[in-house]
This record gives structure tokens, sequence and C-alpha cells, in this order.
């Protein structure tokens, strides 16, 4: 239940998302309650059109939600104007993409430099801690290359460097390996994993795919808008066979 | 968002495109060089003619026999052809309207003259030695003719520049006789160049003569065709204009009702009026240009706008990683702005060269004003502005979920 923990990063309450298509209402969340603490590893799993997609905008600040409180380090976020969600993606939510979103013609360090812009750091900080980014995920040798001259496993390492460099409260990853091959995304699972277990950052993964699902300790599955299981694991063999039984769940609505 | 940052990631995404980049700023550089070289044709025009009008002295008041509105016998006849206007309304002049400290009379003459072998069709001026220094106007070479030349109706004359050139190449022309209309006539002078009249005329081109010489011998008449009169001061020039006017008419006995047989005229009026004819004449170009800048703003606005379809994708990953709206409007807005000051900044320089070129080869006046280059500056940048407005408002407005799926 809501409420269990008292120093949750994340905390959903009674989340409600409808898009309003003029004619007709759509109904996206049904009531999200959700808490995670800091140093957890979740993965949020559903059906395309489960509702996964726009909880994960909304806990990204990308989106509000239509009713309910959305408490992000204990503040109130859920009925900010877009200037501010601006400022709190930039300063606590670092996202990775499916399709790694780093900008053409624009280097690998300048990449990672962008969101300091936004946060108005000097260019020496920009500078130094775009380096320290990139040696993080192990791409120092490839600063002044182009997203072009990248494979793609090194694009969304670059990708992961642009959204540690604020020190983000969270990490968002929205099928982060939907677009690698499975050796590459073994590589950048182990990358999310290194840095949930050795910095200690929440790693909230996005994703339909059961072995991806399977590195995080904690799973949650979304569907019709609402969550239908959430189960911590203590590791990759339970999880698998907790996603194994939440695949095993009929597909259609249980209610 | 530091504004260097911003700059540089502006100036960063038109190198992008370079050819686009220069091909939009091509129709503010053809706008505002228009504007500049156009504005300086008219500014040219409108400073050549107030200095012509200067050089005549803003004092003069200008008295011509007949009048448009008067007719005589029905016909009406050009300012010329009325006999009233004579020498001893002058002398009244001179006596009853203190305003006026100087006059001299005028009688034009039309004659073929004749010197040696050459000849030359031009305009004999009768007067007195004042017209010549009321309009400062000296001599090159040899003398003016004298009061003793006027009693007398002596045959002597003072060349323009340009009647000496011609009838007497590099011969020194003093003292020489030519013959107007078959008359020979002593030369005493040469005057210095004049250049052009406000009208457009070689004033040089013209020989002066005592104004009873030219009445009696080669007009055979006795009235004036204009009073040229000089005020003490410009002011003194139009408040002169009722007084010499009522004085005329009792003069010539022109009833209550009746129509001048006269005009006057002060240069002032002249002044004005080819002032605002310039202005007009520059307004009116200026106008004409600036519609090329404007088609050139719109040039912006279209590139925008498709520059800002095309970086969806990329708006909406500067949005996720923090760019406020105010941010990504800022960033667009310098485009365009960076747009139109290069191509005004470039307009400016080519409209130099152009204003010089058409003085050179058109022979011209042009006149760049600070004021002009000053207004076309500003004027690029607010048109940057104007039209970098809506496409960047429309890339703030962009939804970060929507721009990051944008294909």
């Amino acid at each position: 239940m809501v409420g269990e923990l008292n120093n949750a990063v994340i905390r959903l309450e009674d989340i409600h998302k409808v898009y309003d298509l003029g004619e007709v209402k759509v109904p996206a969340l049904q009531g999200i309650n959700l808490e995670i603490g800091p140093r957890e590893f979740v993965a949020i799993m559903g059906a395309s059109g489960s509702g996964k997609s726009t909880l994960m905008n909304l806990i990204g600040c990308l989106d509000r939600p239509t009713s309910g409180r959305y408490l992000l380090e204990g503040t109130d976020v859920s009925q900010l104007d877009s200037r501010a969600r601006a400022q709190i993606r930039n300063r606590k939510i670092g996202f990775v993409f499916q399709q790694f979103n780093l900008l053409a013609r624009t280097t690998a360090l300048e990449n990672v430099e962008l969101p300091t812009i936004y946060a108005g750091l000097s260019p020496q900080e920009r500078h130094s801690g775009a380096h320290a980014a990139l040696k993080l995920v192990g791409l120092e040798a490839r600063e002044d290359h182009f997203p072009s001259q990248l494979s793609g496993g090194q694009q969304q390492r670059v990708a992961v460097a642009r959204a540690l460099i604020n020190r983000p409260s969270i990490l968002l990853a929205d099928e982060p390996t939907g677009n690698l091959d499975s050796h590459t995304s073994v590589e950048i699972m182990d990358l999310l994993t290194q840095l949930n277990h050795e910095q200690g950052l929440l790693v909230i993964l996005v994703t339909h795919e059961a072995d991806i699902a399977a590195y995080a300790q904690r799973l949650v599955l979304v569907r019709d808008g609402l969550i239908l299981r959430d189960v911590h694991v203590r590791d990759r063999q339970e999880a698998y066979e907790v996603v194994k039984d939440l695949h095993a769940l009929p597909t259609e609505s249980v209610n | 968002m530091e504004y260097g940052v911003t700059l540089r990631v502006a100036a960063r995404a038109l190198a992008r495109n370079k050819m686009r980049s220069a091909l939009t700023m091509l129709g503010i550089v053809i706008g505002v060089c228009a504007v500049i070289a156009m504005v300086s044709v008219g500014q040219g025009a409108e400073r050549q003619v107030q200095q012509q009008i200067e050089s005549f002295g803003t004092n003069v008041v200008y008295i011509s026999a007949g009048s448009p509105s008067r007719g005589v016998g029905g016909m009406r006849f050009g300012s010329w052809a009325v006999k009233t206007l004579t020498n001893d309304d002058m002398e009244a002049i001179l006596k009853e309207v203190p305003l006026i400290w100087d006059a001299a009379p005028g009688v034009m003459e039309s004659a073929q003259v004749v010197f040696g072998n050459q000849n030359w069709f031009t305009r004999v001026m009768g007067t007195t030695p004042n017209y010549l220094s009321m309009r400062n106007w000296a001599v090159a070479a040899g003398a003016i003719f004298t009061e003793d030349d006027i009693n007398a109706a002596a045959n002597v004359c003072v060349l323009g520049k340009t009647v000496a050139d011609l009838l007497f190449g590099e011969q020194n022309p003093i003292g020489q006789t030519i013959r107007i209309k078959s008359l020979p006539f002593r030369v005493a002078g040469v005057l210095t160049p004049k250049g052009q009249s406000a009208m457009g005329d070689d004033q040089d081109d013209r020989i002066f003569a005592p104004y009873s010489t030219v009445q009696k011998k080669l007009k055979g008449q006795d009235w004036l065709q204009f009073i040229s009169a000089s005020a003490i001061s410009r002011e003194a020039s139009v408040a002169a204009v009722p007084q010499i006017e009522s004085l005329l008419r009792e003069r010539h006995r022109i009833r209550l009702g009746e129509d001048n047989d006269f005009q006057v005229r002060t240069q002032s009026e002249v002044a004005d009026l080819a002032q605002a004819t310039g202005r007009i004449m520059t307004l009116l170009l200026g106008s004409i240009a600036s519609i090329s800048l404007l088609v050139g703003g719109i040039g912006i606005m279209n590139i925008m706008l498709v520059s800002v379809t095309e970086r969806t994708r990329e708006i909406g990953i500067r949005m996720a990683v923090g760019a406020t709206e105010d941010d990504i409007q800022r960033q667009f807005l310098v485009e365009a702005v960076t747009l139109s000051l290069f191509g005004g900044a470039i307009g400016i320089a080519l409209g130099l060269v152009f204003s010089v070129l058409i003085s050179n080869f058109l022979q011209w006046p042009t006149l760049v004003s600070p004021a002009a280059v000053g207004m076309a500056a500003t004027f690029s940048v607010a048109v940057g502005i104007f039209f970098g407005y809506y496409p960047a408002r429309k890339a703030a407005r962009l939804d970060p979920i929507e721009a990051l799926r944008y294909e």
C-alpha cells in the first residue's frame, strides 16, 4: 500500500490519465498507486496500449496526470507548469530512449553536454562533466565521434552518459535495448546494472522483453491502465520465473 | 541558457545548411541593399536641390511680370508678356520696402552669338551688377560692366563659363568683340562657373549685359520681365511679399477684386517645395525597396518553419533533457535574427557599394546618411524578430512526447 516507504523517491497516488480526443475520452491510466525507493531497479512491463508508456511519461515529467498526486522526492510535481517540469527533467531525471535520440552531426562529447547547457553550468564544468560521464560508460576515446560514426551500442552508451551528467535521481530507460542486437543488449543492461549497484542509481526500465526485465529486482506489470502485479525478486533466476508467470497470464483484462 | 551558448547553437544550426542559410539571407541582403541604395539616391537628389537653392540665396524675392491667373483681353499669356513691370517699380520697392536691401532688374532675350567661326544659341540677361553680387557670383577674369555702361546702354557683356568655353576655347575672351543678334558686344569679363540650377539648367550657359542695352537694342521694349530682390533675411523675404504686392498693386493701379498683373515668389517657398518633393521621392524609393525587404522576411519565416518541422525530434530531445519553452523559442528566434542581421550587414555593405557605383557611373548624386544605415540595420533585425517569432513560437509549443516520437 502507498505510504509504506518513508524515503520514497517516487510516490504515485491514485494517478489517472485521460486523453481527451475531442469526441471521445480515452482513459490511459485508471488509478495507479506506486512507490519506488532509492537504489531500486524496477522494470515496468506491459503490452503496447497497456498504459506503460503513459506511466513512463508521467514519471519522467514529460506529461501531467489528469488527477492524482505524484510526489518526486517528497515534492508534488503533478501540476507543475511546463517550465518547472523542464527543470525537473533537467536536474532529477535522465532519459534513455529506444532510438538513442542523439543529436546528429554533434560529437559524443557535445551530446553528453546538452543537459548541462540547460542547467546553466559554466563551459569548464560542462566539459569536465561530459568527460567524466563518457569515461563512466567507457567511451572516453570516442569523444569527438559523431553518432553516425558510432555503433548502436556505443550510441546508447553516449545516451546513458548524457542521462547521467546532471546526476539525476532517476534513470528512466524506455526500451533501451529495442534497437540493439542481443550481444549489445547484454552490454547495455550490464552497464545499467552496474550503475544501479555501484552508484546506487535508481533505474526504471520500461520494456516488454522478458529477458531484459529479468535484470530488475522488482517487476511491475501494467495492464489496462492499472498495476496488475508488483513483485520484488531476489535474483535473475527468480525474475525469469516471475516474468514467465506474468506472461502466462491471460492477455485479456482480468476484471 | 546563456546567450553565448544560444548564439553558438544557432550558428551551428545555420552552418549545417549553408546553402539554405545563404539563400535565405540573400532575400534580406537584396532588401536592405535596395533600401540603402534607393534612399541614398533620394537623399542625394534632395541634398543637391537644397544646395543649389542655397547657392541661389534663400533671401531672394522674385517678382515676375504677369500672373498665371490674369489674362490680357481674355487670353492668358506667359508670365513675361505683361508690359507693366518697370525699373521704376524696382526703385520704388527699394525705397519703400525696408525689408528689401538690394534688387536687380531682369530682361531676357534668346539670341545667336557669334565669335569668329564659332556660334552658339544662348540666353542674354539684361540686368545690373547687383544681380551678380546678390548671387555672390564673381568674375573669373576681366570685370563686370559698370553703372556708366548701364546709363549709356553700352554694348558690353559678361560671359558665363559655358558660353566662354564654347566661343573661345583656349583663347582669352577679355576685350574681344562678339556678335549678339549681329550687334557687336565687347566682352568685359568671364564669370566663375555656377553649375546646374535647381531646375536642372546650366546656369553658366548665359550672357549678362546692361539691362538698358538689352531693352533698347536687343528687344526694343522699356519694361522688365522680372525683378530679383534680396531681403535682409529668410524670414524677411516672406514678410516682404505682401508689402511688395500692395505697393505694386497701387503703382499698377489695380482695382480691388482684380488679379495681380505680377507674381511675387520667395526662394524659401521654392526651397520648401523642393524639399517636400525630395522627401516624397526618398520616401517612395525607400518604400518600394522596403517591399523587397518584406519579401526577404517572408523568406526567413518560410525557411524557419521548414527548419522547425525538420528538427522536431531535436526539439523533443532538447525538451526531454531540460530545455524550457523559452529556451527553444529563444534558440529559433536567435537563428532567425542571426540570418536577418548578417543579411542586413551584407546588404548595408552592398548598398554602400551600389550607391558609390550609382554616383560614379550614372553620375547621380547619392548620399548615404548614418540614419538610413541605422534604420536599415534596425529594420533587418526587426524583420528577423517579426518573421522569426511565429516559427519560434511553434517550435516552443511542441509537445515533447509527440516531438520525440516524430519520424
